[in-house]
């Protein structure tokens, strides 16, 4: 049997050093190997969203990444949204929006609409349902959801 | 998509400190920091992975099973198949856990892999060798109903109400049949009847963590078990039953639950890492995958209703008849009953009869989902009292207020509604401005509808215990699937006159706390309501008594309000909570209320739905373009997630309506047990979801509580028919309503 | 999922030499999220693959250029995010950006290629009828050197393409767009998102210079046949017509409704696939004749 490949990569500004066989998905990376169980897995195939972070700048599902690509990229997981300083706004409009229910979803929802919010401070209703469309939620209806978001993008304007 | 007018309203009646307010929930920190435990995140020392291998085919004899392969594959530690269970006897409850001598349905359990990954244990069930006897199966009612259909369960016969049972094979587990009036005496004197047939397809809840188990079998004998799960304590006691161990040996630890709707209350795969617990020697874990979830955990029925309905010139319903079956899965016990029990709920009608079925099929055992059995019968009525509305040229709102049921009305099995807030809820969808916005363009459609759920009671278990600053620990066994700790907590503040954020709630094992009944029947609020209730109060006399002793005074005396005792005789008298709370230990010892007890008296919830549809004529898609959600909710304890409840049923309802099935191979297999083609609803595809809380007080809660989770599924289901049918001019009469059944194109 | 080998190349000559080594025992990943699931679920379906290489390394599968005189070249690997957020394409090539933001949601976007789509061959892919409708041109490379095929002529059945084991997509040529050419790619799923097409039209037209005749025009079907299908009588039905002619626009949806094979499955039927053929090819028509014009069309 093969060994196990050693990545080096950063992750929520820290670099990390890890051992995975390469067909460890990132997120089984995250989980199984370092114990970061912030990100979830909801389907394991791209459709829910649950497994998002922040690869390099852009939002990915770190089911569909492998850990071994990892080696030299900057990853952001929920783990690393909110500071020293406290929560992040999007992080509290979740709280005083009543946005989650279960939330076993808001991790990944957090985390892709910071990358939003990033990306276009102000995005329309419509911007956000599109930007959030790869991430499912059960419980809410996503009605509050995507008024925690516009919310957000009001406070931190 | 700006909204002009106020999104959500309470019609509030009552006001309190508390309750009715919206504190950030005790749990939200750690869930939007990824800090929340949920089961899949649990690791154990020492812990192996599980994979279970599960049946290809919908219905066969299993004529053997060769592990051999399996076992030698280096990093594998243990398999178990059947066998393993012993000489325990056979029940339903054991084989859907593991088959023996048949499967049933495409992903019933055969056996079990551990090994030191998962990945390991995933190749390892592949070498497992199975021979089969494919055997012919029966996807719906219909096929599983005909004369010679292929019997899944030797042993079963049907049941009726009296507990006879039939002589012959049959794949119907029960008949069931409520009777009230002369059901052809109020046909006769009906002026127009109409009689519809309805076909619904098999739903999944679609929670987004799927079901986990890590599960340890000690050396002891005692089984700890960590998971999510909506009962703990239900979880507990199958799991002693299906392994014939002591419930005693039994400790559930819940943690965070990623949402149930009503499935999450099976031991699924548990069990079977218990075995492989006890014959490893280590914490064997286990996790499904999505099509797992889809192909073998609950989802809810597929069905069958013909239902027709007598009605006068005047618009008084006279009578109702209606035959419904509903596919149970593998094994009895669909929600037929619930079905039944809500179909004419809403509307007081003299002459009824209603036969229910219990129908098994080759699909995974059926559960609950969020209101079950209503929703299917709520798509059925709700479309023809919308087809009688127009037939008679009235309202559709004044024909359901005139029918209305109120306290007093007879539901179909007999029960006397208490006090219900039926009539309000259409009142306020009357008066709401939704209902009077005139459609903006062609191919627009409106659709109301309503719908009943009964709610459910319980056992409730909780402890509370004062801390030296004032704060509250409350310690309660309710897994917490949307925020009840919250709600929970308010009440307790709402009686000790503190804030919600003095409260400190845990949701604890089953070691560690009374029977609790689980989350689900829209119980949890109500039952822990009252019982939280009992136990501050509990608390509140036991300070009373505290402050008495220190002043030497009677407790009779003393007051307590907003936190503050007081004596009603001496103005000095006074104190703080929190000051005494400071002196507990040195005045005799800490203070701990409890409460436990069988609660009753949930109420019945109602519901109503407005939706607006626009239908692209040419490829029949449906877009969403309003939608209010009104509901009887007796008092919004945490308003935001009443709302939340309601626009969450809402949306799985117009799902349901739409886009979700089981889709069935030719070879009884499912199609789509993935989220890509399983289409539940996307942020994209919908628009705000307004609502409207009514609060009609439950007279046997002390704060007026009535279950809020469940009833909002229900009315979305013909609501959207009856807005495609008012842009389309067709009547859908099967769901989900394809794009291709809208379009006109049946082929 | 089974073991599995990974090497990330940094040259093209080093990926064709594994790929030689292996044979069909290796795959190409670019942004992996069809691969990595086939891996997965269904590891049969790509021969049991234990080989992954990666070609985010190579730096000609990354390349993105564009040229007034020569049009576009994109890398095999290039995610889809690349494309859309880069103005000079958006502008440039509409068409494209219509399949390169509907693949998958934002974060499959944010690692899925066109290259990748196209290579992964199902009919359904969602960039097929767009590479199509754009006279794109595949550069493949093998041991024996380069070679161009006609991107119509990639894909041979469900999940077939003419890739020999030891050769890989390098990239995709689209020409430069002249002026009154205009390309739309429109599919229908039941959901707004995140779904498989149930049928998928890319169409394209070029007008003359004043806007009057269709010159030539092309439209292409996804998920109606074993491949992505060019539909021939579409394009005879066109040419020549004015661009106002609805009976030409209804003959090319008639076309269209012919030339797709469909199959009844979960997600349509035979007949209700063959009915949005039509549909759709008159709304993509319809709508690459505004971009042909200049216009700019709701893509909502």
């Amino acid at each position: 049997m093969s060994t196990k490949t050693h990545v080096q990569t950063k992750i929520n500004g820290e670099t990390v050093d890890f051992l995975c066989e390469p067909r460890q998905s990132l997120l089984e990376v995250l989980r199984d190997v370092l114990q970061m169980t912030g990100s979830k897995e909801g389907c394991n195939d791209g459709n829910c969203g649950a497994c998002t972070v922040n690869m390099d700048g852009r939002i990915v599902d770190s089911c569909l990444v492998l850990g071994v690509e990892a080696a030299g990229s900057e990853i952001n997981t929920i783990e690393g949204v909110a500071t020293s300083d406290g929560l992040h706004p999007i992080q509290q409009a979740f709280l005083e929006n009543a946005a989650l229910q279960c939330g076993i979803c808001t991790p990944g929802f957090i985390v892709a609409s910071k990358a939003l919010l990033e990306a276009e401070p102000n995005p329309s209703e419509e911007r956000i349902r599109l930007w959030l469309a790869g991430n499912l939620c059960r419980c809410t209806g996503y009605d509050k959801i995507v008024r925690a978001v516009m919310d957000a993008a009001q406070k931190m304007a | 998509m700006t909204t002009a007018y106020e999104p959500n309203v309470v019609l509030s009646t009552k006001e309190y400190d508390v309750v009715g307010t919206r504190p950030i929930r005790h749990d939200g920190v750690d869930k939007v920091t990824g800090a929340a435990k949920y089961g899949a995140d649990f690791y154990a020392s020492n812990m192996l992975f599980a994979k279970v291998l599960r049946s290809p085919h919908a219905h066969a004899r299993i004529k053997s099973i060769d592990t051999t392969d399996a076992e030698s594959l280096e990093g594998v530690r243990a398999v178990v198949t059947s066998k393993d269970f012993g000489n325990l006897p056979w029940t339903y409850e054991r084989d859907q856990v593991m088959a023996s001598h048949k499967v049933l349905y495409k992903g019933h359990p055969i056996a079990g892999v551990a090994a030191i990954n998962s990945h390991i244990a995933d190749h390892a069930i592949s070498l497992i060798k199975v021979e089969y006897e494919c055997l012919a199966s029966v996807a719906t009612v219909h096929e599983a109903m005909k004369e010679n259909a292929p019997i899944l369960l030797d042993d079963l016969r049907t049941e009726d109400d009296l507990g006879n049972n039939s002589e012959s094979n049959t794949n119907v587990a029960k008949h069931i049949q409520y009777s009230t009036g002369d059901i052809e005496k109020g046909f006769n004197q009906a002026d127009l009847i109409v009689e519809r047939e309805f076909n619904t397809a098999t739903v999944h809840q679609g929670y987004i963590e799927p079901s986990n188990f890590t599960v340890n079998w000690n050396q002891d004998g005692r089984l700890h078990i960590w998971l999510s799960s909506q009962g703990p304590f239900e979880i507990r006691g199958d799991a002693a039953k299906v392994l014939g161990i002591p419930v005693s040996n039994v400790k559930v630890t819940p943690m965070e639950i990623g949402g149930g709707f009503g499935a999450k209350f099976s031991v699924f795969s548990s069990p079977i890492a218990a075995l492989l617990s006890k014959k490893t020697g280590h914490p064997v874990k286990v996790v499904n995958t999505r099509t797992e979830e889809f192909e073998s955990s609950t989802p809810t029925p597929g069905s069958y209703l013909k239902v027709k309905i007598g009605i006068t010139k005047s618009g008084q319903i006279t009578s109702g008849q209606a035959y419904l079956a509903y596919e149970a899965g593998a094994y009895p016990g669909s929600p037929v009953g619930g079905g039944a029990n809500c179909l004419f709920a809403p509307y007081d009608i003299p002459n009824q009869l209603i036969d229910g079925y219990d129908v098994v099929v080759n699909k995974p055992k059926t559960g609950a989902y969020r209101a079950p059995g209503s929703p299917n019968a709520a798509f059925a009525i709700e479309s023809i009292v919308d087809e009688l509305a127009e037939k008679l040229g009235m309202d559709p709102l004044n024909l359901r207020l005139m029918n209305a049921s109120k306290s007093g009305t007879r539901r179909s099995d007999g029960v006397k509604f208490p006090r219900i807030g039926c009539i309000e809820v259409i009142e306020a969808m009357k008066s709401h401005p939704h209902y009077s916005t005139p459609l903006k363009g062609p191919n627009q459609g409106r659709g109301i509808a309503i719908g009943y759920w009964m709610n459910g009671a319980g056992e409730s278990s909780i402890t509370l215990t004062v801390h030296p600053d004032g704060h509250i620990n409350l310690v309660e066994g309710s897994a917490d699937i949307g925020g009840s700790r919250a709600s929970i907590s308010m009440m307790a503040a709402e009686v000790l006159g503190i804030p919600a954020e003095s409260v400190h709630p845990s949701v604890v094992d089953t070691d560690s706390v009374g029977y609790t009944s689980g989350t689900g029947g829209s119980s949890v609020t109500h039952k822990a309501g009252i019982v939280v209730y009992q136990a501050a109060s509990d608390v509140k006399l036991q300070l009373l008594d505290r402050a008495a002793s220190i002043w030497g005074t009677d407790s009779n005396s003393l007051e307590m309000n907003n936190g503050v005792i007081s004596s009603t005789s001496n103005h000095n008298l006074k104190i703080s909570f929190e000051d005494l709370a400071a002196q507990l230990n040195d005045t005799g010892g800490p203070i701990v209320g409890r409460a436990a007890l069988t609660t009753r008296g949930p109420g019945g919830a109602f519901a109503g739905h407005i939706i607006d549809v626009e239908v692209d004529p040419e490829t029949g898609k449906v877009a969403i373009l309003r939608c209010t959600a009104f509901q009887d909710c007796g008092k919004a304890i945490h308003p935001s997630y009443v709302e939340g409840q309601m626009q969450g049923g809402t949306v799985q309802g117009i799902g349901w309506a739409l886009n979700e099935e089981y889709f069935m191979n030719e070879d009884g297999s499912m199609a789509n047990g993935t989220f890509l083609d399983y289409r539940m609803p996307l942020a994209l595809d919908l628009p705000m979801i307004d609502t409207v809380i009514v609060e009609v007080a439950n007279p046997d809660h002390p704060f007026g509580v009535r279950g809020v989770g469940e009833v909002s599924i229900a009315p979305p289901l013909p609501a959207v028919a009856n807005a495609v049918y008012g842009a389309t001019g067709i009547r859908m009469n099967r769901l989900p309503m394809t794009p291709a059944s809208i379009a006109n194109i049946t082929k | 999922m089974k073991w599995i080998d990974f090497a990330n190349p940094t040259t093209l000559d080093e990926a064709i030499r594994l790929l030689s080594e292996h044979g069909e025992k290796a795959r190409v990943m670019a942004g992996g999220t069809d691969l990595i699931v086939q891996l997965r679920v269904s590891p049969e379906r790509i021969g049991n693959a234990d080989l992954v290489i990666d070609g985010k390394g190579i730096p000609e599968l990354n390349e993105i250029s564009f040229s007034k005189e020569e049009g576009l070249t994109l890398g095999a690997s290039v995610p889809c995010y690349k494309i859309y957020q880069n103005p000079t394409i958006a502008e440039t090539y509409p068409g494209l950006i219509d399949s390169a933001s509907l693949i998958g949601g934002i974060q499959i976007q944010g690692r899925a290629s066109i290259g990748g789509n196209l290579c992964n061959g199902t009919p359904s892919a969602d960039s097929i009828p767009t590479l199509i409708a754009h006279n794109v041109v595949c550069k493949i490379v093998g041991p024996g050197g380069t070679r161009e095929v006609d991107v119509e002529d990639f894909c041979t059945g469900p999940s077939r393409t003419i890739l020999e084991p030891n050769e890989l997509l390098v990239s995709l040529h689209f020409p430069a767009p002249p002026k009154g050419f205009g390309a739309r790619y429109i599919r229908f799923i039941p959901r707004n998102e995140m779904d498989i097409a149930v049928a998928g039209v890319g169409a394209s037209v070029q007008l003359d210079e004043k806007n009057s005749v269709i010159k030539s025009a092309r439209v292409a079907l996804a998920s109606v046949g074993p491949t992505p299908i060019l539909v021939n009588e579409a394009t005879s039905a066109l040419v020549g017509k004015s661009p106002e002619d609805e009976s030409a626009i209804s003959k090319a949806g008639q076309a269209a409704k012919s030339a797709a094979t469909p199959i009844n499955d979960m997600r349509g039927t035979v007949e209700y696939r063959k009915h949005l053929c039509d549909v759709l090819t008159r709304r993509a028509l319809n709508a690459a004749i505004t971009r042909a014009k200049g216009g700019t069309i709701d893509v909502h």
